[in-house]
Parts: C-alpha cells; sequence; structure tokens
C-alpha cells in the first residue's frame, strides 16, 4: 500500500502490537486481587518522570483531580500529555510545571470560560511543546486501535487539511473502495488516571452516565490507576456484570477518592464548581497566581479531605449537588472576573 | 438602529431557523447548543441532538457548560460514547453539524488551532477538539462565528476542519464523504451559505440595519453578491423570552 501524505507530527506512544503483547503477558497480572491503596503510593508506583499520561474524563467532567493535584505535588516532571480535550487536568498540569510535550485534539481553553492563561503562556512561550495536532475522534480512535491490539485504524476524519499535516497519521489507498483513508496509529498511554462512581476493591469499575471514550482509554493503558467515589463489594458488580466498563485485569490500583473529581462535574453526584473554577483562571493570568493557587490548594494540604475542606467542605459539596440535580440554580463568577 | 433584541439573540435565532424537525444535529459549544435548544422548543420538537461526548437526543433543560455536562444527556435515549456519537457520524447518520470558529476562508475551511505561526504561535487557540471530525463527516456543516476582517480571510494561519478545502470535488479528491460539506455561515452581519459551481462563500442575507457595502467591508476575502439579497428577521418577543429561558446566567445571550 502506497504512501499518499505522511502527518509530520511526533508519533507518541506507539509500540508494535507484538511487543505490546509481550508486555502485557508479563507486566499486567490476571489476578483477582486487592488493588486498593493511596493515591500518593499510586503515583509514586506508576508516573515516572518523562511518562506519556492521559486521563479520562472530558475537559471537566469526571476528571481524577485528586490524581492530577498528587502528580503536582510529587513534582512529576517532562510528562508527555495526551490533549484530549484535556482541560482542567492539563491546564493545571501544565501551569504547575510537570508537563514538556503536549499532542493536542483540544487543549488550552476551558470551553464556555474562554482560553486557559497558564497553559497559553506556557505553550506560546516554548515552555510545553506541542508535538502533534489531532481531532477528538482521531485520539479515541488512536485509543480504540490500541485497546484492539492493532497497529492503526482507518478513519475518514482529518483528511486534506493542516490537522492531519501536523498530526502523526498516514493517508493511503484504501484497497477496497479505492479512495484515500487516514490510517490512525495506535496510541498506549503509560498511565491513564480515571475517576468513576463505583469499583470493587479489584478494580472492576461502574460509570454512571455517558462514557465519553474511556472504554477504549482504560484498554489502551499500560498502566492503569482507578480513583473512584466509591469502593463497593464485588456482589455488587457480580450482580449486575453488564454494568461493568472495566474490568478489574485493566486495573493497577484502586484508590477511594469521593468527590475526587472537585472542581469538575462527577454526572449525578456534582457539578461543575465555577466559582472555583473562575478563582483559577483569575489567578493563573500570572505565573505569581498560579504559585499562590498551587500553595494554597496543592502544595498546602496534606490529601483529599483537608483539600475539600478548604474548597468548603460538606456544604460546598451538597450545594454542588443539588446543582447537578437541577434542584437549585447555579452560582456563576462574574465574567470579568472569570475572563 | 434601536432594537428590542440582543444581536446573539439574533444570531440564535437565524441559526435556529436552518434546524429541521425530525433531523439530526451534533453540536458544539456555545451558541450552537443555544440554537439548536431553541428549534427543539419551538418549530423542531423532535430534533435529534447528539453531543460528542455521548449525550444523544436529550431534552436538554438549561444551557450545559460544556458539550460533556449532564445536561447534555438529560432525558436523552442514550448516554452513549465518543466512538458510538462519532461512528454514527462517519456512517452518515448526521444531518447538521454545528460549529464555531476563529478563522475561516472562502471555501468554508475553518482554523480554531492557532494565529500566527504553529511552531510559534501568537495565538495558541484550544486545536481540532471535534471540530475537524464534525466538519468531516456530517451532511451539511454550518458555523456562526463573529465576521470581521481578521476573521473572514482569504488565507487561514492553520486549516483545522475541512471546508470545501480548496474548490469544487477537493473534499472528495481527499477522500472526505461524498456529498458533504459546509452549508451555512451565520454571523452578527449576514447569513451566507455557498456557490453550487465555485463552492466559494456567498451572501444570503443581511441582518436588519446591515447594508451588502458593511458585510463587504467586514471580510477580507470577495464575498459573492447575488440580485436578491433578503434581510433577516428580527427575533420575535417570544423567541427572546425562551432564549433567557435557555441562559439564564447569559453564559452566552447578552455577551
Amino acid at each position: 500500500m502506497d504512501v499518499l501524505q505522511a502527518g509530520q507530527g511526533q508519533l507518541v506512544g506507539w509500540h508494535d502490537p507484538d511487543e505490546h503483547r509481550a508486555w502485557v503477558a508479563t507486566h499486567k497480572s490476571r489476578a483477582l486481587k486487592d488493588k486498593r491503596t493511596t493515591v500518593r503510593q499510586a503515583i509514586a508506583n506508576y508516573v515516572t518522570d518523562g511518562a506519556l499520561l492521559a486521563c479520562g474524563g472530558f475537559g471537566h467532567i469526571r476528571v481524577s483531580m485528586a490524581a492530577i493535584y498528587e502528580i503536582v505535588r510529587q513534582h512529576k516532571r517532562d510528562l508527555t500529555l495526551c490533549g484530549k480535550t484535556a482541560v482542567h487536568d492539563s491546564d493545571i498540569l501544565i501551569a504547575a510545571g510537570c508537563v514538556r510535550r503536549i499532542e493536542v485534539a483540544y487543549a488550552f481553553g476551558h470551553e464556555l470560560r474562554g482560553l486557559s492563561p497558564a497553559s497559553r503562556r506556557a505553550v506560546e512561550s516554548g515552555r510545553c511543546q506541542v508535538v502533534a495536532e489531532i481531532s477528538n475522534a482521531g485520539y479515541q480512535w488512536r485509543f480504540l486501535a490500541a485497546a484492539m491490539g492493532l497497529p492503526f485504524i482507518p478513519t475518514r476524519v482529518m483528511l486534506g487539511t493542516d490537522t492531519l499535516a501536523h498530526s502523526s497519521a498516514r493517508v493511503v489507498q484504501d484497497p477496497f473502495s479505492g479512495k484515500p483513508i487516514a490510517l490512525l496509529p495506535a496510541c498506549y498511554p503509560d498511565v491513564v488516571l480515571m475517576h468513576v462512581h463505583r469499583c470493587d476493591r479489584c478494580g472492576n469499575a461502574q460509570i454512571d452516565g455517558i462514557v465519553i471514550e474511556d472504554f477504549e482509554l482504560a484498554r489502551a493503558a499500560r498502566r492503569l490507576i482507578v480513583t473512584t467515589e466509591e469502593i463497593v463489594d464485588e456482589e455488587v458488580i457480580r450482580e449486575q456484570p453488564w454494568r461493568t466498563l472495566i474490568p478489574y485485569y485493566l486495573v493497577d490500583a484502586v484508590v477511594a477518592a469521593p468527590y475526587g473529581a472537585h472542581p469538575a462535574l462527577m454526572p449525578g453526584h456534582y457539578y461543575f464548581d465555577e466559582e472555583h473554577i473562575g478563582e483559577w483562571l483569575r489567578l493563573s493570568k500570572t505565573d505569581e497566581g498560579v504559585a499562590e493557587y498551587l500553595d494554597k490548594y496543592v502544595y498546602g494540604v496534606e490529601d483529599l479531605a483537608e483539600y475539600l475542606e478548604l474548597i468548603g467542605g460538606q456544604e460546598q459539596m451538597e450545594y454542588l449537588r443539588q446543582v447537578e440535580l437541577l434542584q437549585t440554580p447555579l452560582r456563576t463568577p462574574r465574567p470579568e472576573e472569570s475572563a | 438602529m434601536k432594537q428590542d433584541y440582543d444581536p446573539t439573540e439574533l444570531l440564535a435565532y437565524v441559526a435556529a431557523g436552518l434546524l429541521e424537525d425530525d433531523k439530526s444535529v451534533f453540536v458544539g459549544t456555545g451558541l450552537p447548543m443555544i440554537a439548536a435548544m431553541l428549534a427543539q422548543r419551538t418549530h423542531a420538537p423532535n430534533l435529534l441532538i447528539v453531543f460528542e461526548a455521548g449525550g444523544i437526543g436529550p431534552q436538554v433543560p438549561v444551557l450545559p457548560i460544556s458539550v460533556g455536562d449532564s445536561r447534555t444527556f438529560y432525558r436523552a435515549v442514550a448516554a452513549s460514547s465518543m466512538h458510538d456519537v462519532m461512528s454514527a457520524s462517519q456512517a452518515g447518520y448526521l444531518d447538521y453539524g454545528f460549529l464555531g470558529a476563529a478563522q475561516i476562508d472562502p471555501y468554508g475551511n475553518l482554523n480554531t488551532t492557532v494565529i500566527g505561526e504553529w511552531s510559534a504561535p501568537q495565538v495558541r487557540l484550544p486545536g481540532s477538539g471535534g471540530a475537524n471530525d464534525v466538519g468531516s463527516l456530517c451532511w451539511r456543516t454550518i458555523v456562526v462565528m463573529r465576521q470581521d476582517r481578521q476573521r473572514f480571510v482569504e488565507r487561514l494561519d492553520f486549516l483545522t476542519t475541512p471546508g470545501y478545502l480548496d474548490g469544487p470535488g477537493a473534499r472528495e479528491r481527499a477522500g472526505l464523504p461524498a456529498g458533504s460539506g459546509p452549508y451555512r455561515v451565520i454571523t452578527q452581519l449576514g447569513l451566507y451559505g455557498f456557490d453550487a459551481t465555485s463552492r466559494r462563500m456567498t451572501l444570503l442575507a443581511t441582518h436588519p440595519g446591515v447594508t451588502v457595502e458593511n458585510v463587504q467591508a467586514q471580510s477580507g476575502f470577495e464575498l459573492l453578491v447575488p440580485a436578491e439579497v433578503e434581510t433577516s428577521e428580527p427575533p420575535p418577543p417570544e423567541v427572546c423570552r425562551i432564549l433567557r429561558e435557555i441562559d439564564p446566567t447569559g453564559m452566552v445571550i447578552g455577551k
């Protein structure tokens, strides 16, 4: 098959499928065992400097902020980030100096809230380097190819654009239709952080609501750290096995982290904390503000429990629960405060 | 000119009017969401709204902040996945795609990646997100954006999302789905389509109080102007009321 066009973006996270099979055979245990640990231990064990990191969820939805804060707290460096609609997670990690490189489907923005001042500064000054572009569908299909144990997957997105020219995709002539088609290389992140509604101590996990691309991403991950709102008995899983999105053998660490997605949204549990996100967007306009935020909410607290007290504790989380359930209106910071 | 509606209300009203009942629309953050919600609350109750993170067929109660917000699958027919939604788009189930952009060119190609050089950005923008996918895979793409000479440009700084690329037949030659492409562009000044032969942007209507000269003056490329140019209908009070109900905190309407 002739390559009609080769994207010039850097290829990150790709492995030969046989190499990956061999890695899985020796590194991923099939033992049904207790994997509960602390977030500190999980990050120390599995997030190494220079690793390729991806986060489950989407933007400010069901992101494992508990694990993100811990990465910052442990001063991890030179990470490459999968910018797969990476929003608050990537903004904090980039601002804290943990990320050296990023492949971008969507980053440096907070959707309706505007652009990310801190990440933009890092990218525009060269502190963080964009190594490739891709689209959202493109990224999740890279994970799908990895989940399937394939070297690549064909798609009809990105064709004819600079997005493809700056991606790691290649265009070939499809041997069936004769038309050009984009081949997206598999992407196996070294470590994936994923926040779920509930799982058992071995890692069998359920997610309520949209699953976004977490089915594929959990299966593409080499190491998978699951943080969870709740650890349930194995019987809860076995009673309704059709609800298991992530079976235990994919999971390396299980961390109980109730409210661990704050200030992101946890479907059915709590809404975005717009006041907290607004505070971040306001402070992150300057490097001094970033330092102030991190000192207060990350370095200045021991763990998730202390952090939650700082953001308003049970009272704030109850308010966010009511907003999520449409029982109370949302308080938003004034646009001039958050813009 | 004195008017009793907000400019974003007019945009939302014109945009909603393009969506038909019993069709499907893939919507992005902001005005596209508002337009789809308005259409569903007025002339298109069975409009199938689809969000990239997996929300399918919701009855959206209030403006979502994100395309992954729980509101995007409120009373939905399915809370699914990106793979499902993107695959449905690739297989031809999505009639309309609805996007915003920072820059557009005469062929409806969009830039949401970078202003300036890619390797040394003047302004780094978020990137494709789902925009390239929507613009590649939906049958008809609608773009809503602000218009001025920096945004309506002859040549994009970066071609993030495909319109008609460099003219007739280019999408198909690149391997994009046959018969798909940009359909309408809505700005604060007017409504545009694309010429069937040249695939270049054509003025269809100006908004109340806007002249053809105004519209051309705020474009960095020459717009095709047919003999007949319509004037957009302003949003009636009832529509403005519904829009404030959709966006009670004024995140988009009134900005």
